[in-house]
């Protein structure tokens, strides 16, 4: 519970003290590249795997003579957009992006930097955090879109290829009874877990204290913790939304 | 002028600074100095803020700096230029980019005109056609050069320096030292350095602080200090055998 009063007294603080407007927006378009672009690799495979290993197991666990081949990709879809990609690759964006922003502040922290920001009068908490936070919001539901899209893609050409699914008929499958909250579904969940893995893992670096192996450790709890609340409010917003 | 009444600072159950104080003049060297572990750096974070004395007051030319609101801190904290232990440059930026930032953050001015300061700053400490390395291309001493120009940049009024000769040769360590005596003359600044170099003390100590275990058990000058009677004093000052051939 103190740790938890603390992390909401350090999200207070990003909103104190804060410098000119234009000086966040040129830091933000950095963390952007850094948090966005950068991440779009790994997104990238983990998402064509992902919708190709769902079609391959979904035809070898329920297609049976009375079911018909579309559901493979209905369920493709359905799997894709309500948790496979945001929850997925928020654990994949935890793992890289998590990491690298509590190692990135963690090491700022031992080697004084930070101390030396708070000297020259700058909230060091808004001017390093803000950002990071402002540009997982903006880059994440861009990527669990591309996420989407290409797992979806990913599925489509597994199919295929394999033979376990028609062109047309995945498409069909694609469109059938497509329910269109599904999709603002899929982007209010990933606002949230941007926010909880920007936070989290700013809040571990934030509050690094001693050497390099504390800066290890900060990773390590901001990746686990980042994944537990991921998980934890999953559950939640699928509890209430659905 | 900066001055310290009655600085007492604990953590948890141990108290680590017992009541100091002390007057640290504009346009003088002003040495806090004794053993590690006394103190030190933990009087001099209580200094520029980034720790708050238990009791205890920090006065900034007559301004309060513990007691104030966030207002006038954070004024004073613009007014503060500081060089880290270990230099404390961002990684992330090159060396021109460093010595700006305080400019980018605290100024409004044209960027000729910081980029005319940046390039005053390094001759100043005499350093040029550095402007676009990385921290990381650079030594020991252009770290500490790079962090005084970042320190002085924004025309700071007090310019504090924590052990700047750490990790650096004997004739950088001299260098370092004589420009920090060099710009506190030229610009006028309040200057505090905590150190534990003898040679810094005999070098440049135009008032020196002696801590020990927490509380101040000496003042005075570097012509003063070799001649003191006090037995913890002459222990940290002639601990080496260098020293005790000088005595």
């Amino acid at each position: 519970m103190k740790n938890f009063g603390k992390y909401i007294l350090f999200l207070i603080s990003l909103f104190e003290r804060r410098e000119k407007l234009k000086t966040y927006f040129s830091l933000t378009i950095n963390e952007c590249i850094k948090i966005g672009y950068d991440s779009l690799f790994i997104v990238s495979i983990v998402s064509i795997f992902m919708g190709a290993v769902t079609t391959i197991q979904t035809a070898f666990n329920l297609v049976g003579p009375l079911i018909p081949d579309y559901v493979i990709s209905l369920v493709v879809r359905d799997m894709t957009l309500l948790e496979l990609s945001p929850t997925i690759i928020a654990i994949v964006f935890a793992g890289k992006v998590g990491s690298n922003i509590a190692g990135e502040l963690g090491t700022m922290r031992i080697t004084e930097q930070i101390d030396a920001l708070e000297v020259m009068g700058v909230n060091s908490s808004s001017y390093l955090v803000l950002p990071k936070i402002i540009a997982a919001l903006l880059m994440f539901p861009i990527l669990v879109v591309i996420s989407a899209t290409l797992a979806i893609f990913g599925g489509y050409t597994a199919g295929v290829f394999t033979d376990v699914i028609t062109g047309q008929e995945y498409i069909y499958g694609l469109r059938y009874e497509f329910n269109p909250f599904n999709i603002p579904f899929a982007l209010i969940k990933s606002y949230v877990f941007a926010f909880i893995v920007a936070s989290i893992s700013s809040f571990q670096g934030y509050y690094t204290s001693g050497g390099a192996l504390e800066v290890g450790k900060s990773s390590t709890n901001a990746v686990t913790n980042s994944c537990i609340a991921i998980l934890v409010a999953d559950y939640i917003l699928a509890q209430i939304l659905l | 002028m900066i001055e310290i009444k009655n600085i007492t600072k604990s953590f948890k159950d141990k108290k680590v600074l017992h009541g100091i104080s002390g007057k640290f003049e504009k346009g003088k060297t002003n040495l806090i100095i004794g053993a590690s572990g006394t103190g030190k750096s933990v009087l001099l974070k209580c200094l520029v803020g980034l720790l708050s004395p238990d009791k205890g007051k920090v006065l900034f030319d007559g301004r309060n700096f513990t007691e104030s609101d966030k207002k006038i801190t954070t004024q004073i904290r613009r007014e503060i230029g500081m060089l880290f232990q270990g230099s404390a440059l961002f990684d992330s930026k090159n060396v021109e980019e460093n010595i700006k930032f305080p400019l980018d953050i605290l100024t409004e001015i044209s960027e000729k005109e910081k980029i005319e300061k940046v390039n005053h700053c390094l001759n100043l400490v005499g350093l040029d056609k550095v402007n676009q390395k990385m921290p990381s291309e650079l030594s020991g001493g252009m770290k500490k050069r790079v962090g005084i120009a970042r320190a002085i940049v924004n025309d700071s009024k007090y310019l504090f320096c924590d052990e700047p000769n750490s990790g650096l040769d004997p004739l950088t360590a001299i260098k370092i030292d004589d420009l920090i005596l060099e710009l506190t003359q030229k610009l006028k600044t309040t200057t505090i350095v905590v150190t534990h170099d003898m040679n810094s003390v005999i070098e440049i100590g135009e008032y020196i602080m002696f801590l020990h275990n927490g509380k101040k058990l000496w003042e005075g000058d570097n012509k003063k200090i070799l001649k003191t009677k006090i037995k913890e004093l002459n222990s940290f000052i002639f601990s080496n055998k260098l020293m005790k051939k000088i005595k």
